[in-house]
This record gives structure tokens, C-alpha cells and sequence, in this order.
């Protein structure tokens, strides 16, 4: 049975604007890496938006564990591409200790299940550091830290490395597969990076061009982990998602051409 | 082309002190030039006369009496000031009813300058302190109220999602997140609204007082005592300095992790 289901989502802002989204379809079983793929402005960002609550959908429901969401709740955690939801004032090992604080956790458990989730990340050591004098790659290691600390089972990811620079990328992309491997959380990946998406997922979305998106195809991953980037079955994987995808942004391309 | 950023960038620290140190020797001798070559004059009083009346009214317990009385008014203003003005931007920043119900009055009197309230002032609380501190108040309060109000609802978007994922309720949203987060442009607010204040303070002192610095600036000029006068204006200024580092010091030491960038 699905753990989380997207059930005929349509999605404008306001009532007179374009639908952005329509009849969105999508079954997540529980423990669940998927990866959504999509031309930019198809509404990637907006789909994670409905499942985290921050956005009602104009049409349909989304379920989580069969509970219709009506708003932001601490069992689906958003990591965010930008860093800026970290609280610059707040030390790592503060930030990290914020939604145990919320829930009223004691503080000596709140500081060792935090140090715990920093060094779950490779943060130890940075504990008392203000996200001002961290670099990208460790500011996003403090949100993951700051999602896994809660122990929620659904986590969002959007976009959360897109920032970042190469090197990074690939270093948190195997972190974070192992942490997925080792935590079995339920995960909504959002990227534009096709290897990124086949690297981390077990099931990849490729969205249609907006407006009205919805799920063109979804693509299987069925490559052993941890995955070698340079295999055969990798390229294949990739020349086949690359296929789906750069059919639709070529007509995203199209449309902004007719309107020169 | 590449000669701006060179002479933009920044200059070592021992550097700097020479520079201003340069700068201000420089402006006393153009000064002492000025008052006896080019006006030579009672009306200009040299930087030497002018040091020399400081230190008479430093003996005399003129300078530091009044510098006192002035320096209450504004603590007294200012305190009432931020008071007022950080809940009510608050209140305005968070809250759409507040906003719409206020922001019509602030918006207006926000372009009265404190100068515009001084006879005001004076016919409805007299010549005593009353009147005085309500300017200093209303100087302070719409600069800190309107930094509030800004800060307030510029909390970037994602930290109060990501609070809200965490299950934060509206008081600790308030108070773990959006206070903290407006706390530098409260500062700022702060800090402008106090050099504002000393402008203040002496606009009202010049009109109705019988202490207070601008009341010895004015009272100096009436009896062409200029070299006091210029003591006292220099003494102003020197203390307008030494408020500003002293608020600067409290602030690095007591709300550093506010003024934190992202």
C-alpha cells in the first residue's frame, strides 16, 4: 500500500492564475527514495509545497500514511535549496537542537541527539559555529542534521544541493545515500540534475512542461548501491531519462520562441 | 578602470588612525587659519579659545551640568521611544488590521520633522522636562516603529516554514523566531534614532529651557560668548560620539549573534 498518494492535484495561485498543475498522480511506498525531475517552472517545487503543507491544492488530496494533510506537520521535514532557513543567530549545535526545543525535549537529551545528528553528518567539531562562518555544503549538512534529529519519516529535499559547487555535490550525494540506506526515511528528492537523480533514487518522476504538468513517466532505478556513475547500466539509465526530458524541455524552448 | 577597486579596498587598521589622525590636525590648523587670517573676529573664536572656554566651564561645572540635563532627556525620550516603537512595528509588521489602522497616522507625522512639534510642545507641557522629553520620544519612536516593521515582515520565508514543519505554535514562532530575526533592524532603528535625538534635544533646548546644551549654545550666542558657544557644540558632538560607541560596545557584547549575516 502507498504512504504517501497524490490523488488528481490540480494547483493555481489565486483563483484567476494558470493551473500550474494538473491531475497529478503519484503513490510513494514508505521508505522511498524518489527523485522529480522536470523542466524549470514545471512546478517541482510547488508539488513538494502541497505535500509539506505549505501550499492547498486547488483540486484533490495528498495522504500521508492514509491522513489527508491540512498543513505543515513535524513528520515531513523540508530541506531547502537555499540555506536561509537555518537561524543565523543559532549555533549548528543550537539549530540542530531547534525542533527538540519545540517539542519540549529536555536539555541535556536535546544537546546528545543533536551532537548525535551533527556527527551523523560529519559535523563534529563544528558544533559551536554560527551558519555565517560555514561554508554551502556545511550549512546543507545543518538542515539535514536538523531533519534527521526529529526522526521524521518523510523528508523534502528541494533542490537541496543545487547550490552548491561540484565537488560538494558529490560528496554529499554519497552521504546522503547512506544516510537513506541507513535511516529508511520516505524521500521527495527535487532536482534539475539528471545523475543526481539516478545516483540517489529508486524511482525517478519526469514531469511534463508546465503549464498543467503532470508526471510523464516514471523511470525505475534498479541499479545495486552503491552505484558507479561511470557503468553501463548507469549511461543507459540516464540516456533514457535525458530522452523523456529533453523532449519536454524542448517545449518549453518552442513556446518561448513563438513568443519572440 | 582597475585604479577604483585598489582605492576601494581596505586599508590597514594603523593606517586608518594615521589617516584620521591627518585629517583632524588638519581641519584644527585650517580652523586657526581661518579664524585669524581669513575672519578675524569675535564671531569665530579659534580652536585654542574654544578649548580653552571647555576647560573654564569643565571647572566651572557649567559644562558637565548641562551636558547631564541633556543627556537625561534623551536617555529619558529614548528609553519611552523604543518602548513604544519596537511592539507597536511588531504589532503592525505582524498583524494586517494593526498595519491598516496605524499606518496612515505614521506615514503622516513621520514627515512632521521634531522641529515642526517644539511650540507644540512647549504650549501644551510647559517649559519643564515634559515638553522635551516628548520630543526626544517623538523622534525616537517612528524610526525605531518603521525599522520594526520592516524586519518584522522581512523573516525570511523559510524560516518560519521550517519552524512551522518543526510544529512551532504562534508564541514560540513569535518569540524563537521572528524577534530574533528582527532584532538587527531594531538595533539599527536604535542607533539612528539616538544621533537623531541629540539634533532633537537641542532644538527644544534652544527655544524653552534653563539648562541643557542647547541652552548653553544659545544663551552663549546671546551674549556674543562664541568660544563657549563652539565648547558647547563641540561637546555635543564628542558626546554623540562616545553615546553611539557606547551603544555599538553593548550591543557587540550583549547581542552579537543577532546581528549575525545569513
Amino acid at each position: 500500500m502507498a504512504y504517501i498518494t497524490f490523488r488528481g492535484i490540480d494547483f493555481r495561485y489565486g483563483a484567476q492564475g494558470p493551473l500550474i498543475i494538473r491531475g497529478f498522480h503519484l503513490d510513494l511506498r514508505r521508505g522511498e527514495f524518489f527523485a522529480l525531475v522536470g523542466p524549470s517552472g514545471c512546478g517541482k517545487t510547488t508539488i513538494l509545497n502541497v505535500l509539506a503543507g505549505f501550499e492547498t491544492p486547488t483540486a484533490g488530496e495528498v495522504l500521508v500514511d492514509q491522513q489527508p494533510v491540512r498543513g505543515p506537520q513535524r513528520d515531513r521535514i523540508v530541506i531547502f535549496q537555499e540555506p536561509d532557513s537555518l537561524y543565523p543567530w543559532l549555533t549548528a549545535l543550537e539549530n540542530v537542537q531547534f525542533p527538540l526545543r519545540v517539542l519540549g525535549v529536555g536539555r541535556s537529551e536535546r544537546r546528545a541527539r543533536a551532537e548525535h545528528a551533527l556527527r551523523l553528518v560529519g559535523l563534529q567539531g563544528h558544533e559551536g559555529k554560527h551558519p555565517a562562518h560555514l561554508s554551502g555544503g556545511m550549512k546543507q549538512r545543518v538542515q539535514l542534521a536538523r531533519a534527521l534529529v526529529l526522526e521524521a519519516p518523510v523528508l523534502l529535499m528541494d533542490e537541496p544541493f543545487g547550490a552548491l559547487d561540484a565537488q560538494t555535490r558529490l560528496i554529499l550525494q554519497e552521504e546522503l545515500t547512506q544516510i537513506a540506506v541507513r535511516t529508511q526515511r520516505t524521500i521527495l528528492f527535487i532536482t534539475h540534475d539528471i545523475h543526481e537523480a539516478i545516483f540517489l533514487a529508486d524511482r525517478i518522476g519526469v514531469m511534463t512542461a508546465g503549464p498543467e504538468s503532470t508526471i510523464k513517466k516514471i523511470v525505475e532505478v534498479e541499479l545495486p548501491r552503491p552505484r558507479a556513475r561511470g557503468s553501463a547500466a548507469f549511461g543507459e539509465l540516464y540516456e533514457e531519462t535525458h530522452q523523456i526530458l529533453s523532449e519536454e524541455v524542448r517545449r518549453v524552448l518552442r513556446g518561448e520562441d513563438s513568443l519572440l | 578602470m582597475e585604479r577604483w577597486p585598489r582605492l576601494r579596498a581596505s586599508i590597514p587598521a594603523s593606517d586608518a588612525v594615521r589617516v584620521s589622525g591627518v585629517s583632524l590636525v588638519g581641519f584644527v590648523l585650517l580652523w586657526q587659519l581661518a579664524s585669524t587670517l581669513w575672519v578675524p573676529s569675535i564671531l569665530f573664536p579659534t580652536p585654542l579659545r574654544t578649548l580653552l572656554a571647555l576647560v573654564a566651564m569643565l571647572r566651572e561645572g557649567v559644562l558637565p551640568y548641562d551636558a547631564g540635563v541633556s543627556l537625561s532627556r534623551i536617555a529619558i525620550g529614548f528609553l519611552i521611544g523604543t518602548v513604544v516603537g519596537v511592539p507597536l512595528g511588531l504589532a503592525m509588521g505582524l498583524f494586517r488590521p494593526v498595519l491598516v489602522f496605524f499606518e496612515p497616522y505614521v506615514q503622516f507625522f513621520r514627515f512632521v520633522p521634531p522641529v515642526a512639534w517644539i511650540i507644540p510642545a512647549i504650549l501644551w507641557f510647559g517649559i519643564g522636562e515634559t515638553s522635551k522629553i516628548f520630543l526626544i520620544f517623538y523622534t525616537t519612536v517612528f524610526l525605531v516603529l518603521l525599522n520594526t516593521m520592516v524586519g518584522v515582515s522581512a523573516v525570511p520565508r523559510n524560516q518560519i516554514r521550517s519552524a512551522r514543519c518543526f510544529g512551532a505554535g504562534r508564541w514560540q514562532l513569535f518569540l524563537w523566531v521572528s524577534l530574533p530575526a528582527t532584532m538587527p533592524h531594531v538595533l539599527t532603528g536604535m542607533r539612528i534614532a539616538m544621533g537623531n535625538s541629540f539634533a532633537a534635544v537641542v532644538g527644544a533646548e534652544f527655544i524653552a529651557a534653563q539648562a541643557g546644551l542647547g541652552f548653553l549654545i544659545i544663551d552663549s550666542g546671546t551674549w556674543l560668548a562664541t568660544d563657549r558657544m563652539f565648547a558647547g557644540m563641540l561637546t555635543l558632538g564628542l558626546l554623540g560620539i562616545v553615546a553611539d560607541l557606547l551603544f555599538r560596545a553593548i550591543i557587540a557584547r550583549a547581542a552579537a549573534r543577532y546581528l549575525m549575516p545569513s
